[in-house]
């Protein structure tokens, strides 16, 4: 299943990426070369197969629900790139 | 060197021998640290290894540990040794940038549980390394601030991702050093340099405080001169952490424990897919080292055997698919917003994130990001991601049939020897394929060490030992075993002076 461009575009949006007119060309191509290696997995009968998602199987680890210190305010916000008060200040959402 | 004239180079010793010359006074730790720093100032300029030294605290934490020596303490292992860390561990009110321009200015508000436990085991830690952004190559050529350079010949790469950090070890700019490995991150570059790389069983070692790539896959872990470094390092920062739900809960073993036990007898698989698959072949050189090795480990008594893991086959696909989609989860929270980066002069929201993302990411990210993001798209998720996490199951199940066998498996730890600069940067795929004999490993979550066995075309070659979820004590043993009996890790420090000083 090769990828269009129009497609490389939509996962482009997606995943908040912007290409200029030659890099989607050349994303396209690369991608649809990666995608190629993929198709040998249909060699793989999985259909009794479960699927991994972590290799060691260990559950939740839960503490008890006490208080204790964390970050202040200040020591949160010192990264942000733009504050107003106690909080991350971005460009108007809501019109 | 004056009063010590028999004294070797300080820099170019392992953490075991400075140990041994700081308890017994006939070095301090402000002479080993001094050494270390004139080292990098001779040579770093070349090999590039370094994006942030850390002169300030280094030299207060080796002043602590001169002081308790002057009083008549005892002192850990690792206690005044210096350290070389990868730059994508949080280090509380010191920049991490996981050589990224999306990470500008960000300054960890707390430190990663590994950095906690090396400043409690008075490690001093030296600076923090180049790597390949957010961990994502296998040569460093994608790091924000240019590549690191291999010390045995600087028109090669130092491996990756984690290659500043073995260029470190491999040039004596630090003693001892820590890298992540998510697909061989830390087992590739270790054999591109001539030392020694450690990745622990997943889940091992805390990973709180490390800047995520595939959460499933990462793992953080030694990088040093020889395998009883590894051992100790591994004994600094292993173990049960309650900020970090993945971890084993388990205590750590002492993982020096069986450090110079017989090999007699024990079982050794080759799987023969780790020579040769579909579309790659190891190289003849590194091939023929690696069957040496093999004769060393049956000289000293233990049966070695070839076998096959059918499945390793899909390793590259799957990892490909895997860590693409974890990681375009995990960096969807470099916006613009919280921390790091932000694109001046956006006036809506959704432009701001697309233009931070857009300058603040390289070439290759951009394309993890947009390979996860499609594996995990709507319509294509069971195609690929659940039909990849299948087949690592398949991969998971023949590790666990050959350990029912083997004790050990033992393969080369990358198809050729260090390439040069620029040699795979406009071709991904021919850049994935160099880590088809490490991302199986990650696959299974099983441990691994890469330990040195030799040399082809005049380079390091990388052989590699792995064993059962766990057994990192047995791992260490055989590839200590081995290294005893070859002495690889006694480097050819003359060869490295020669390439690295030259002007």
């Amino acid at each position: 299943m090769a990828l269009t461009r129009e497609e490389v575009e939509h996962v482009a949006l997606l995943s908040r990426l912007e290409f200029g007119e030659g890099e989607i060309e050349r994303f396209t191509e690369q991608l649809n070369s990666i995608l190629e290696h993929f198709t040998a997995l249909q060699e793989a009968d999985t259909s009794q197969i479960s699927a991994t998602t972590h290799v060691v199987p260990m559950l939740n680890v839960l503490r008890d629900d006490e208080a204790r210190p964390s970050c202040t305010p200040d020591e949160a916000l010192q990264n942000a790139p733009e504050r107003s008060d106690d909080f991350f200040k971005v460009p108007r959402v809501v019109e | 060197m004056g009063l010590h004239s028999a004294m070797p180079d300080l820099h170019t010793l392992t953490a075991h021998a400075a140990h041994e010359l700081l308890v017994t006074k006939a070095i301090s730790a402000r002479e080993l640290l001094d050494a270390v720093y004139a080292r990098i100032d001779a040579v770093d300029e070349r090999v590039h290894s370094y994006v942030l030294l850390m002169r300030e605290q280094a030299d207060a934490v080796s002043a602590r540990v001169d002081a308790k020596i002057a009083a008549g303490e005892s002192i850990g292992p690792l206690e005044g040794i210096p350290l070389a860390l990868k730059d994508i561990l949080c280090t509380q009110g010191i920049p991490t940038t996981c050589c990224s321009r999306v990470l500008e200015g960000f300054v960890p508000p707390y430190d990663a549980t590994v950095v906690r436990r090396l400043d409690d085991a008075g490690v001093v830690t030296v600076g923090k390394t180049n790597m390949d952004e957010f961990a994502m190559g296998s040569s460093t050529e994608n790091s924000a601030f240019g590549p690191s350079r291999n010390p045995w010949d600087l028109a090669r790469v130092p491996g990756g991702s984690s290659g500043g950090s073995a260029s470190a070890i491999g040039a004596d700019e630090a003693l001892i050093a820590l890298g992540t490995d998510t697909g061989g991150s830390i087992r590739q570059p270790a054999a591109y340099c001539g030392v020694v790389g450690m990745k622990p069983t997943y889940g091992r070692v805390s990973r709180y405080g490390l800047i995520a790539f595939a959460s499933s896959l990462d793992q953080i872990g030694p990088i040093t001169k020889d395998v009883r470094d590894a051992a100790l390092l591994m004994n600094a920062i292993g173990g049960p952490d309650p900020c970090d739900s993945t971890c084993y809960p388990e205590p750590a073993p002492d993982f020096t424990e069986k450090l110079g036990r017989d090999i007699t007898g024990m079982k050794i698989g080759v799987p023969r897919e780790f020579f040769s698959q579909e579309g790659v072949q190891v190289d003849p050189g590194v091939a023929e080292a690696v069957h040496a090795a093999l004769r060393v480990l049956e000289a000293q008594g233990a049966i070695v055997e070839e076998c096959s893991l059918p499945n390793v086959r899909f390793s590259l696909p799957i990892y490909y698919i895997i860590a693409p989609a974890e990681a375009s989860s995990n960096l969807a929270r470099y916006d613009g917003v919280e921390f790091g980066y932000r694109a001046p002069g956006t006036r809506d929201i959704v432009s701001m994130m697309t233009d931070t993302r857009d300058a603040g990411f390289g070439m290759e990210v951009k394309r993890r990001i947009m390979l996860g993001t499609y594996a995990l798209s709507s319509g294509y998720y069971d195609a690929y991601y659940l039909k990849a996490s299948q087949v690592r199951t398949l991969i998971r199940q023949d590790f666990e049939r050959a350990f029912a066998q083997y004790d050990v498996l033992v393969t080369p730890t990358a198809p050729t020897v260090a390439f040069p600069l620029g040699a795979k940067v406009d071709d991904p795929m021919q850049m994935y394929l160099n880590d088809i004999c490490t991302i199986p490993i990650n696959m299974a979550g099983v441990p691994s060490i890469s330990v040195p066995c030799g040399y082809d075309q005049g380079l390091p070659v990388g052989l590699q030992f792995i064993t059962a979820h766990w057994d990192e004590t047995t791992l260490l043993q055989a590839a200590y075993a081995y290294e005893q009996a070859t002495g690889w890790s006694r480097r050819a420090i003359d060869e490295i002076e020669r390439v690295t000083m030259a002007g």
